[in-house]
């Protein structure tokens, strides 16, 4: 007892998907009135998917939520940054450019520890020790940057020493006192990053105006 | 519900880590059955459940708000299974069944507790038969199969969940009854 009609397969597994037209779905019924072997298998497919749907249910072990919770990646935090800083962009756009800034004085900073002397003709440089001899006179400013500086002669200008100090001489000091340098102008002493930092604002805004 | 889940999901999206935990609530129960389905063993179940709900969570980004999300983690969580069941060692399970023994696993082999009454036993024991069958079809069957019938998504649904064409749906849902149908004519 079989047959072979094909088309009429075709139709069940279509009535069963619920898109058959209400033609098409007549000329099954009526094949399958006539055909004891279809109405089997119709009746078994049926019956399959009744039984399927009767399968056993299970649910989640206990704690199941809390495992996944306790189990996600901890580099999600990192995107907890990042959403905070989109949240702020005024605040980070301050934290950035203040650590810019920063960086990029204490690079400056470190970069120069060479010893720079603004005038060379006439002074002494004995190691990281810029001398001005006693009997000669520097017209203008003197900047001393990476070193000490003593003075037995005379400055006219300003004396700025940049990471170093302005030393006396001990031997002079101590014996003729008449013979101590002579500075005509002001002394600036810078000797920390933050003074440093502070000096080249202060010569920007002077520069500024100057201008 | 929908509603429900979309709002959570918004939060999610803004790192809102315990409306996710909603979430599992929410799906924990279908996401593991339909792992159990697929695999026919809790601990695995367990395992590939809880890796889909952490797949979700670390691609929620790229999950579009305007597609339903349960499609989406379904096909997260099929594509688990199928990966799991392609990659399986030849190991032991206490669910599987022995071979050369019909409808026999190794919990038969352990001394019984507790004996049931004679016709819950015998519902058990059909459901546990159909639940076998169902996961001896291949994987691509199994699937559509257990959307279909065991969770209710329609066909159009299953052709989003799995990505595969409404075509290809049909024909394999066809196929997969066929099968089931051979196996469980005799039940």
């Amino acid at each position: 007892m079989s047959c072979n009609n094909k088309e009429a397969r075709e139709l069940m597994h279509q009535y069963l998907d619920g898109g058959l037209p209400t033609e098409e779905e007549n000329k099954l019924r009526l094949h399958l009135e006539d055909c004891e072997a279809c109405q089997q298998h119709f009746h078994e497919l049926k019956r399959t998917i009744t039984l399927i749907q009767s399968a056993e249910s299970v649910t989640a072990p206990e704690g199941f939520t809390a495992n996944v919770m306790n189990n996600l990646p901890a580099e999600k935090k990192r995107m907890k940054y990042m959403r905070w800083f989109k949240a702020h962009p005024v605040i980070t756009a301050a934290a950035i450019f203040f650590i810019l800034m920063v960086g990029g004085m204490l690079s400056m900073w470190n970069q120069n520890t060479e010893l720079v002397v603004s005038k060379e003709e006439d002074l002494v440089i004995d190691g990281d020790t810029v001398i001005v001899p006693p009997d000669v006179v520097v017209e203008g400013d003197l900047v001393v940057r990476n070193g000490d500086l003593i003075i037995s002669g005379t400055v006219e200008g300003n004396v700025t020493i940049i990471n170093g100090e302005l030393i006396d001489d001990p031997l002079e000091n101590e014996t003729l006192m008449a013979s101590v340098g002579e500075i005509n102008g002001e002394i600036k002493q810078v000797d920390r990053a933050f003074e440093w930092m502070w000096y080249q604002i202060k010569n920007f805004f002077r520069s500024l105006f100057t201008f | 519900m929908d509603e429900i889940i979309r709002e959570k999901i918004k939060h999610v999206k803004k790192g809102d880590q315990s409306a996710f935990e909603d979430v599992v609530f929410l799906f924990q129960n279908k996401i593991y059955q339909h792992c159990f389905r697929m695999l026919g063993n809790r601990q695995e179940a367990e395992d590939i459940a809880q890796e889909a709900f952490i797949r979700a969570y670390v691609n929620i980004d790229s999950f579009d708000e305007r597609r339903k999300f349960s499609t989406w983690l379904y096909r997260i969580a099929t594509n688990l299974t199928i990966d799991r069941i392609r990659k399986r060692k030849p190991d032991y399970y206490l669910d599987a069944e022995i071979k050369g023994t019909e409808g026999l696993n190794m919990y038969s082999q352990l001394p019984d507790e507790q004996r049931l009454p004679g016709e819950e036993v015998e519902n058990m024991e059909l459901q546990r038969y159909i639940h076998q069958e169902i996961s001896e079809l291949p994987p691509k069957y199994r699937s559509i199969i257990i959307l279909r019938y065991l969770e209710d998504f329609s066909l159009k649904e299953i052709s989003d969940i799995l990505d595969i064409p409404l075509g290809t749906v049909k024909t394999r849902i066809h196929r997969g009854r066929e099968a089931l149908r051979k196996k469980l004519r005799h039940v």
